[in-house]
């Protein structure tokens, strides 16, 4: 029982992670329409200035502050430079502009810090593990990841739904001419969401350098994941990115734990240890493909798409 | 129009007329690896190590020019096998070399063995190349995908440990590497998993792990997978707890990403940087000199591959249309190794030496692999029994 | 003027690429047979693609699920022993038609960047089935012993006769795909893409005209797979990567969306810029992504669109 309750906590964890490359993927198409496959190159370039930043400044905490705002900066300096040009697009264009950026963002990761994966370090304090209850010790910076992304998450609520920015967030999103026609420099506030969205990615990176492998590529590892969250979820929706990054993530962590054991009570335990990996790697997929099935907009659908 | 269909002509001759002619006193090495994406890396200490051992020859092979002709196969099979059309068809190469991944070797090889050129492998040593499919034309200068993993096996016996763990990627060579440690390894194993390629995150299984309380743990985990899995495994607090033994996992490619993660890890190799002998001694110290970075098994591999070359092409006096004296000069391996003198098994696959080695902290304060104890003396692969060469 | 432009531009290409065989015979380069083989073949891929992305508008990002499925049924008759062409390729584009029926239901039924999704998601799972089939070599494949037998027909170990095979099945896509685009057919997939509504209200069914699109693609497609395996004499699941999928919806867009010959142009250039930047740096990423970008941004109708400015 406490080895369920346990997977379950990897499985928020996870899915703590998903949720906030999401928000921002999320956020990005809800508002301007733009698919951007790019989405993990911020995440990615997010893993490596706070390790950049954690080195130059001798302090976890201190790479961590510095690389937020940076990342914000690339995101809305790729915006101004190539993406604004492709709110108006289709979404083809998009997905190979996009495209286009991801092979350029690992090149440059690898000219700058090389093609190997660099080493990022954690303070002692937060590399150990902790009892959470007795007989569940729980890693320390992993219960840090699952904190700082619940409070992001809050966050971005309260953005959303009580600030003038969440306002005329919302209102983008539902109808964007009569936003502009109000007066509000739609431009300006396409640009603020980008960098809001890429500073969630480089968040996620910063937070993932050092459980993950911080190297070129690292953001397609991810990315297909995040994009079947917010398919789930609904595309433009905060909720449904809340709702699709938890059900992906406890289904795929539950899956890899739990479906091989499961179905070896069904059929022989050899035919299990064949069938269960690779149905595990596809159970989201699959669900994903029921969902759409079911409800073509996904779980939590916003309006006029 | 007009103007663009010329373009296109011109264009089209002007790349034809710029391939190089083919002339009989340079030897030309088609040395193909990843070198693009996340895999470049390995390409790198390979292409360095070529590089370097050119520089240590005189940029002279066999008392011959030199000429080599580096392609990259994005760690794709097709991709591999288009690069390998190109260095056999436009640049007539003598000698194909280099391949990391055991899928890109199994679809270039025959296409370089049928040519009757020599295909000089530098790591790849899928079980079929070395069984039922070998070929005279065929050297490798790394080692067979399972004698790794059999080692360890063999170790961990000896050690007396029972009640192990094992994982590794649900694909072919994972399989393959579990499929060696059980070959030799004689304990209980209680759980065998396998994870989906290229997971980044292994908490879930860890948890299993610590639930399920083995005595040991023997993983599998090439490349970022292996940080991963390593770093997270530190995290949770279990190395302390639970020893962990892998193959392939810990290098000198990754230990620079680990570091304090890997420490008291253990692995299995034929080679280490501290490995003491001539030739190796003055690899690794030149290639520090020269990169300022320390060299993996990829790179001594592929530095030995360029030795063996230039031993064949000396045996026949330059003389490269003497394909069966290169053959007849190469199966002697008659070259200063980095791995100290070996034999080649008759599936043309090294019979070497396997050591034990466990990640240290040195007086410097650097992280090394450091070589504990020879686990394997003259060790052979499983498969050459399928092989019909004779000689 | 505008039709014989067009035709022009076609029958010049056509010319062009029956003489690389002999013309790299001449210089001693047969490996130019190679690369423009597996340039055609791409671009036989690429233009089955642009039958349900340029024209239907179905932006598809799994098409090399059927590169996948069409290489797999040849490989693995091959690996039983049954090397007859003629079965072989059959198999493949009935068994990836199918793999599109199946995709197809589903899929149509969303839109837009959903529908982009849903079909990479199939090609996920394919990818991953690929791994797992064990007996076919799991992740790293298996090489194929023969190539397609063709009862003497044609002999496909023959680099020129594979060329001129695969150049005639390209032409002849292009002049079906031609027939398909002007026909009723494709003016319903046209005007389905252009306003499903007005589709449904002048009376046509358009879930099922984009359907029968979309078969026919993954049909083509998995041709494509056939002539891939035999080009490589190896197959794997990368054949399914979904940056496969990428690649081929760029050679389209470079090449010139709903134009059919673009995409073959698209494929020539971008597998040509490949092996040519490849072999200046091994950075060649950094170049080719941002000319992506600046391709998408800058020439909207993609290089056939400049060749032949006649609309």
């Amino acid at each position: 029982m406490l080895l369920v309750l346990e997977q379950g906590l990897n499985g928020l964890q996870y899915g703590v992670m998903l949720f906030l490359m999401a928000a921002g993927l999320t956020l990005v198409f809800g508002i301007m329409n733009l698919v951007n496959l790019a989405h993990g190159s911020l995440y990615m370039v997010g893993a490596y200035l706070a390790t950049a930043f954690a080195r130059w400044t001798g302090s976890f905490v201190l790479g961590a502050l510095l690389a937020l705002p940076a990342t914000l900066l690339v995101g809305v300096v790729v915006e101004v430079i190539a993406l604004r040009t492709l709110y108006e697009r289709d979404h083809l264009d998009q997905v190979l502009a996009t495209f286009g950026l991801i092979l350029f963002f690992n090149e440059l990761v690898a000219i700058v810090w090389g093609r190997a994966a660099i080493y990022t370090s954690l303070p002692p304090s937060l590399s150990g593990s902790f009892v959470l209850l007795p007989g569940l010790r729980y890693p320390t910076y992993r219960a840090l990841v699952i904190l700082v992304g619940v409070a992001a998450a809050v966050f971005l609520y309260v953005l959303v739904t009580s600030t003038r920015l969440g306002m005329l967030i919302r209102a983008g999103a539902s109808n964007r001419t009569m936003v502009a026609a109000l007066g509000v420099n739609i431009r300006r506030l396409y640009t603020l969401v980008f960098g809001l969205g890429a500073a969630l990615a480089g968040l996620a990176g910063l937070m993932a350098g050092p459980i993950y492998a911080v190297q070129p590529g690292m953001g397609e590892q991810i990315l297909i994941q995040v994009f079947v969250v917010i398919i789930i979820g609904g595309i433009g929706s905060i909720r449904g990115a809340v709702a699709g990054a938890m059900v992906v993530g406890m289904v795929d962590t539950l899956g890899r734990a739990f479906l091989r054991p499961t179905l070896s009570t069904i059929v022989s335990p050899a035919a299990a240890d064949k069938a269960g990996p690779a149905l595990a790697s596809m159970l989201i997929y699959l669900m994903m493909a029921a969902v759409l099935f079911f409800r073509p907009q996904g779980l939590f659908p916003t309006r006029g798409r | 129009m007009r103007t663009m269909t010329r373009a296109v002509l011109v264009g089209l001759l002007a790349t034809l007329a710029a391939a190089p002619p083919a002339s009989a006193e340079t030897v030309r090495i088609g040395f193909i690896t990843s070198l693009s994406g996340p895999a470049g890396i390995i390409g790198k200490h390979m292409k360095d190590s070529v590089e370097l051992a050119l520089d240590h020859l005189g940029r002279r092979v066999g008392g011959l020019d030199v000429e080599v002709i580096y392609g990259d196969d994005q760690q794709k099979p097709d991709v591999g096998k288009q690069v390998a059309d190109e260095m056999l068809k436009k640049h007539k190469v003598h000698f194909v070399s280099g391949i990391i991944w055991s899928n890109v070797m199994l679809a270039v090889a025959p296409v370089v063995t049928r040519e009757r050129v020599f295909m000089i492998g530098t790591n790849a040593g899928p079980h079929q190349l070395a069984g039922k499919d070998c070929s005279e034309y065929f050297f490798t200068t790394s080692w067979q995908n399972d004698q790794t993993p059999e080692a360890m096996g063999k170790y961990m016996t000896d050690q007396g440990l029972t009640d192990v763990h094992i994982m590794a990627p649900n694909y072919a060579a994972g399989k393959d590497m579990l499929s060696g440690f059980k070959r030799y390894f004689r304990g209980r194993i209680i759980a065998e998993v396998y994870t989906q390629v290229n997971q980044p995150d292994y908490q879930a299984e860890i948890s299993q792990i610590r639930a399920a309380n083995p005595k040991a743990v023997f993983v599998f985990y090439p490349g970022a997978m292996g940080i991963q899995f390593v770093k997270q495994y530190a995290q949770a607090g279990l190395r302390e707890q639970i020893p962990l033994y892998s193959v392939y996992t810990i290098d000198e490619v990754t230990l620079p990403a680990l570091k304090e993660a890997a420490l008291g890890i253990w692995e299995t190799r034929y080679w280490s940087p501290d490995l003491s002998n001539e030739a190796n001694t003055k690899y690794v110290s030149d290639f520090r000199k020269k990169y300022g970075y320390t060299p993996a098994f990829y790179g001594a591999q592929s530095y030995d591959g360029v030795m063996l070359i230039d031993a064949a092409v000396r045996a026949v006096k330059g003389d490269l249309a003497n394909k069966a004296g290169m053959i007849a000069a190469m199966r002697k391996a008659d070259y200063k190794s980095t791995r100290g003198p070996y034999k080649y098994n008759l599936n043309h696959f090294p019979i070497e030496n396997f050591y034990l080695l466990k990640t240290v902290r040195t007086p410097e304060g650097e992280f090394a692999m450091q070589i504990q104890k020879t686990v394997f003396e003259n060790h052979k692969d499983a498969y050459a029994k399928d092989c019909g060469m004779q000689w | 003027m505008a039709i014989s432009r067009r035709a022009i531009v076609l029958a010049a290409g056509a010319v062009l690429l029956a003489l690389v065989p002999p013309v790299a015979g001449l210089l001693n380069q047969p490996f130019y047979v190679d690369l423009f083989r597996r340039m055609m073949i791409f671009a036989i891929a690429a233009l089955s693609l642009d039958l349900i992305l340029g024209y239907g508008g179905m932006v598809s990002f799994g098409h090399a699920a059927y590169l996948g499925i069409g290489a797999y049924a040849v490989g693995i008759f091959a690996f039983y022993g049954v090397d007859n062409g003629f079965l072989q390729w059959s198999v493949a584009i009935a068994a990836s038609a199918a793999a599109a029926l199946v995709i197809g239901v589903i899929s149509i039924r969303t839109s837009g960047v959903y529908f982009i999704m849903i079909t990479l998601a199939f090609t996920q799972m394919l990818y991953y089935l690929g791994i797992s089939l064990e007996t076919y070599g799991g992740d790293n494949g298996m090489p194929l012993k023969t190539r397609s037998q063709f009862a003497g027909l044609v002999d496909l170990r023959n680099p020129s006769a594979f060329y001129y095979v695969v150049l005639a099945l390209l032409l002849l896509f292009l002049l079906l795909g031609r027939r398909l685009v002007d026909a009723r057919f494709g003016m319903v997939i046209r005007s389905a893409r252009s306003n499903e509504p007005r589709a449904r209200a002048i009376g046509f069914a358009p879930f099922r005209y984009k359907l029968a699109a979309f078969v026919l693609a993954g049909g083509a497609c998995g041709l494509a797979g056939a002539l891939l395996a035999n080009q490589t004499e190896y197959l794997t699941p990368d054949f399914m990567h979904w940056t496969r999928s990428g690649e081929i919806m760029f050679m389209v867009i470079l090449g010139g969306m709903r134009t059919l010959f673009g995409p073959v142009l698209g494929a020539v250039v971008l597998l040509g810029l490949e092996d040519v930047l490849s072999a200046l740096t091994e950075h060649w990423q950094i170049i080719l992504g941002p000319f992506l970008v600046v391709v998408v941004l800058f020439a909207k109708r993609g290089l056939f669109g400049l060749v032949s400015r006649d609309g």
